[in-house]
């Protein structure tokens, strides 16, 4: 099998648009949550979101791009082109070897609305003949590869809000099996609109709270659900050698990868958390690391039953062990960024690693006896790590899991 | 006038200088597909109250040009 290792990455964020950004913001503990602006709120229960601000789509990328895509692709597109900048790779891999394993939990859903808008107010004539393709989740790994010549495996992965987690790991197993020397994962999200607040929320998955400050509240006994936020995160995943034969910049190797499913209910996590502890094990594999040297980036949603479930998982694949291991939340500052979030947190887990920095768990004041673990709460905290893991859970049971190294 | 303002248009679209548009400027020479210059007539339906179907032999401003005045005269 051949290793993976990270050489390059971008992101899109409520508290940043760029890693640099966005890394900055997370261990000064901001809280990128707020009233939305996107639509009116007057007549909903749930006002916050953890929106993406100044982000100039026609300076980070061009005017067209930023006219013709649906925000869910432009944040994507940031992202990746970040990402392939950082890496340096263009014009240094065969574009048949490079591929896109990209994902968007649910796809162009302001285009959705709007064109559903001008189908009912209009008629069929006056539906874009965009509509599709700027709508469907595939299509930010097509532009993706369009823009950087990426002729290898693509794909677009979506397992809800899980789909960044499940599509690194993926790319990692291309790349190990051979298919790939690289690969440019990641997700991308832009679902702040009405009628997904109003599904979400009628799910019960949102938070009712008015006040930003006490809002996403991952493990915190006050928690009453998540604050849904957006963005984007890609990762320039590479083998090895290549890395290595070009003189890359390697931020970490990514060392496993658990993928399973709870088969249980569509929305709500099996309270056993077996299949979530499963996820875990399997991208532990062999590793063998001092627990205290060990950051899990977690989930962390704050929902009542995902903290609760999770905190239960990490026990059952850590035993007495977990309560030395450093977990945070990051949601607490970006809010949920849906297919978004397990891009985004992989590259808090790399950076954490890296810098020896573990971003904090923000707001959270109120321990709850069912969640115990040390989930570093509003400081950031130093500590020489040796591994990192990020997972994600999402709708329909998924559960996926990365763990990445100090690459030696 | 239908030529300055599907010019306009045109150059709104490709993100250029309307001047770079003239009577027998390509479409494919714009970078613009099927897919735009469809949206592009829906925009054009919008603009002169006409009704125009997609119709591949539109090549250039010219033939979309003639095609507008032809519709709109019947008006």
């Amino acid at each position: 099998m051949k290793r993976v290792v990270v050489t390059g990455m971008g992101a899109v964020t409520p508290i940043g648009n760029t890693v640099a950004d966005f890394w900055g913001n997370l261990i000064a503990g901001k809280n990128g949550i707020d009233k939305i602006t996107y639509f009116d709120t007057s007549d909903l229960k749930f006002t916050l979101a953890g929106e993406v601000k100044d982000l100039d789509v026609a300076e980070r990328l061009d005017k067209i791009t930023a006219r013709k895509t649906d925000l869910f692709v432009q944040y994507a597109l940031c992202a990746a082109d970040e990402a392939i900048k950082d890496s340096g790779l263009e014009g240094k891999v065969d574009s048949e070897r490079f591929g896109v394993y990209f994902g968007s939990g649910i796809g162009g859903f302001n285009t959705l609305a709007k064109e559903h808008e001008a189908l009912l107010t209009s008629g069929p004539r006056k539906v874009t003949p965009q509509f599709i393709s700027k709508m469907i989740y595939n299509i930010a790994a097509g532009n993706i590869a369009i823009r950087y010549k990426a002729h290898g495996p693509n794909m677009a992965v979506s397992t809800a809000c899980a789909t960044g987690t499940t599509a690194i790991g993926e790319g990692y197993q291309a790349i190990q099996l051979g298919l790939a020397d690289a690969m440019l994962c990641g997700g991308s999200e832009a679902a702040i609109t009405k009628l997904a607040v109003a599904g979400f929320g009628n799910c019960l998955a949102l938070t009712e709270s008015q006040d930003k400050d006490a809002a996403s509240l991952p493990f915190d006994k006050r928690r009453g659900g998540f604050v849904i936020g957006e963005g984007a995160g890609a990762l320039i995943l590479e083998e090895y050698e290549h890395a290595v034969n070009r003189g890359a910049n390697i931020y970490a190797e990514v060392c496993g990868f658990g993928a399973t499913c709870d088969a249980y209910h569509v929305t709500a996590p099996d309270p056993e958390a077996k299949q979530t502890a499963r996820a875990f094990t399997l991208a532990m594999g062999c590793e063998k690391v001092d627990p205290a040297k060990i950051y899990i980036n977690a989930h962390g949603t704050g929902t009542l039953l995902n903290d609760k479930t999770e905190t239960l998982a990490i026990k059952k694949a850590f035993g007495d062990d977990a309560y030395k291991l450093h977990v945070s939340s990051i949601k607490g500052m970006t809010g949920h960024m849906l297919g978004a979030a397990g891009a985004a947190e992989a590259i808090a887990a790399v950076m954490a690693l890296k810098t020896g920095t573990i971003p904090p768990t923000l707001n959270l004041n109120e321990p709850d006896p069912e969640c115990d673990l040390d989930y570093t709460p509003n400081k950031a905290v130093q500590c020489d790590l040796e591994l990192a893991f990020s997972d994600s859970l999402g709708f329909g049971g998924h559960n996926a899991c990365v763990a990445f190294k100090k690459c030696k | 006038m239908v030529f300055e303002k599907i010019a306009e248009m045109l150059a709104e679209k490709v993100d250029c200088d309307v001047s770079e548009i003239k009577g027998d400027t390509k479409f494919a020479d714009l970078g613009i597909d099927s897919l735009d210059i469809t949206e592009l007539l829906m925009n054009i339906e919008d603009e002169f109250g006409i009704e125009v179907e997609m119709d591949t032999s539109l090549v250039d401003v010219n033939a979309l040009v003639a095609k507008i005045e032809a519709l709109t005269a019947e008006k």
